[in-house]
């Protein structure tokens, strides 16, 4: 069952830029779906479109349509989607500086009653001890990664049932990306949240997800399970970084890059 | 002594309103981020709207008073419906361009109604002065004061405690972000600019009671700049404080220019003195939130 299928989408931004070129996109119901590409492919703008952002932006979906839990959603204000059970944790954090980490869960936490808040702030921080400790400094002294665990926390405090993460990697040291991600897989499997996950970082995101769309200039270019994505020779080179052979791949060989063009049509 | 008392008495009395004034400004500013020129305006339109409705259709004050609140709301929501929403996801510095407008526009639209001669309330406090710390002192100028006070309590509590006011203070930190959570940031704006127009009403008719009214009172918003800015643009403590002190130091000065260089009006220009010597000392005003740099 497909909690989320995103059909033929096109996006167009200050109605010249065309970003998504008919993407489709299906994501099952309690799954973690990878989401990856370069940059500017497409992937953020993508969960933007899904969870209502785009306006914001000046974006606009010109063609197609999202549909979740089979009820389309392209046309609702985000606070409308937010309410359905979506929720969006933006690239780069995006955490309130001002406010105390207490402060910051609230926010997340705005769509539900009151009486919940604080059951919910305990789960979270059982997830994260980290932000227990801190609850009542300033969020903008946290450290990166403590930021990214607040943006992460903030997002289960609206107990979401499609949780769209936007590179929770992003500036993270490799020790943090591990225990970040599995974190992610945690809070699927235990919280039972249905996960699409946007990343660079393709390793990572393929050995948590069951499932993996690869984005090119705004097109879906392969997609398939994360193991079959893992063991693909071009997915190989052009995203983990492993030539046929095994090794690393060196700049020297560069006829690589004729292939991708051919690969990207 | 005595003279200087006064002076000084007077000053936290005109600050107090100032304070009201600069409070609606500051809640605007905390929410949207926007400077609202259109605040002396809005100090405007409460009062001649409260003076309608006592003395052209003859309502005991008190009614005529809460009538005002209502149509404060009312003016709120049409702004933010109107001019606003349209502005989401604009420049700042359009939205701030604006509220320029429209401080002519609603001082045209007064003008239009009312004409530009000055007008008086009827007298609603008793004239009796109280004594305190043996000077007269006239009831509606302690009940400004009051007023001032208990609305200040109010919205500090709200801010540092409500979801609502919470997710007030997310919105004019990111307007994405809180989107992207929920909040809805039509309904924060539309809050934010009833609320400036509440209070700011509030201080227009506490201004008509003490000296009448004229399409001039939104000159006002000015004279509230001072005191927001020493204040710190973003803190409601600053702004009460802010706006008592300025309406001292005001008063003061002009006292002390009339007494010893027989210089009259300079209260007009005070507060400008201040504000420049403020920005060359506490750029971040005194209570203002400098900004947040992890090293």
């Amino acid at each position: 069952m497909n909690i989320l299928s995103v059909e033929n989408l096109e996006v167009v931004y200050n109605d010249v830029v065309l970003v998504l070129k008919g993407l489709s996109i299906k994501v099952e119901r309690g799954s973690i779906t990878a989401l990856l590409g370069s940059n500017g492919a497409g992937k953020s703008t993508t969960l933007k479109s899904i969870s209502g952002l785009l306006a914001t932006e000046d974006g606009e979906i010109t063609e197609g349509s999202v549909f979740y839990e089979d009820q389309p959603i392209h046309k609702l204000w985000p606070e409308k989607i937010v309410r359905l059970g979506i929720f969006q944790v933006m690239e780069g954090r995006r955490i309130f500086e001002d406010l105390t980490v207490e402060e910051n869960l609230k926010c997340g936490g705005f769509v539900r009653p009151g009486k919940e808040f604080s059951q919910s702030r305990e789960l979270v921080f059982e997830y994260f001890p980290r932000l227990k400790e801190r609850r009542k400094q300033l969020a903008g002294y946290l450290s990166g990664g403590e930021q990214q665990m607040l943006a992460i926390g903030r997002a289960l405090m609206a107990k979401p049932r499609l949780l769209l993460l936007d590179e929770p990697s992003l500036g993270l040291a490799p020790l943090l990306v591990e225990e970040i991600f599995g974190i992610i897989k945690r809070v699927n499997s235990e919280e039972g949240v249905t996960i699409l996950l946007v990343e660079q970082n393709a390793r990572a995101a393929l050995n948590i997800a069951s499932h993996g769309y690869i984005l090119e200039n705004g097109r879906i270019v392969l997609d398939g399970r994360a193991e079959s994505l893992l063991n693909n020779p071009d997915v190989q080179e052009f995203y983990l970084g492993i030539g046929s052979t095994g090794e690393k791949r060196s700049y020297r060989n560069v006829k690589h890059y004729r292939r991708r063009k051919r690969w990207l049509g | 002594m005595e003279y200087y008392l006064h002076l000084v008495l007077n000053g936290l009395v005109i600050g107090s309103i100032y304070s009201l004034v600069a409070l609606g400004f500051v809640i605007i500013y905390k929410a949207t981020k926007v400077v609202n020129f259109a605040q002396g305006e809005l100090v405007m339109f409460g009062a001649y709207i409260c003076f309608a409705l006592t003395v052209q259709m003859g309502l005991p004050f008190l009614v005529s008073f809460f009538m005002t609140l209502i149509f404060s709301v009312i003016l709120g929501l049409c702004l933010e419906r109107v001019i606003l929403r349209p502005m989401i996801g604009e420049p700042i510095i359009s939205v701030i361009m604006v509220t320029i407008g429209l401080s002519t526009v609603l001082k045209a639209a007064i003008q239009l109604f009312w004409g530009t001669q000055v007008r008086v309330y009827p007298q609603v406090l008793p004239s009796e002065p109280i004594w305190i710390l043996g000077l007269p002192v006239a009831p509606v100028y302690i009940a400004a004061f009051c007023l001032s006070v208990v609305l200040f309590v109010i919205f500090s509590l709200f801010f540092k405690y409500s979801t609502m006011g919470i997710a007030m203070r997310a919105t004019a930190f990111d307007q994405q972000a809180a989107q992207s959570m929920g909040i809805g940031v039509k309904n924060i704006f539309a809050m934010s600019w009833c609320i400036a127009a509440v209070v700011s009403s509030i201080g227009g008719i506490i201004l008509g009671n003490i000296n009448g009214i004229t399409p001039q009172l939104g000159h006002l918003g000015l004279k509230v700049f001072p005191a927001v800015i020493l204040g710190g643009l973003d803190s409601l403590l600053g702004a009460a404080l802010g706006g008592l002190i300025i309406g001292v130091l005001e008063n003061l000065s002009d006292g002390l220019a009339q007494q010893f260089f027989g210089l009259a009006g300079f209260r007009e220009v005070a507060a400008y003195f201040i504000l420049v010597i403020i920005l060359m000392i506490k750029p971040y005003g005194l209570f203002g939130t400098p900004e947040i740099e992890r090293v």
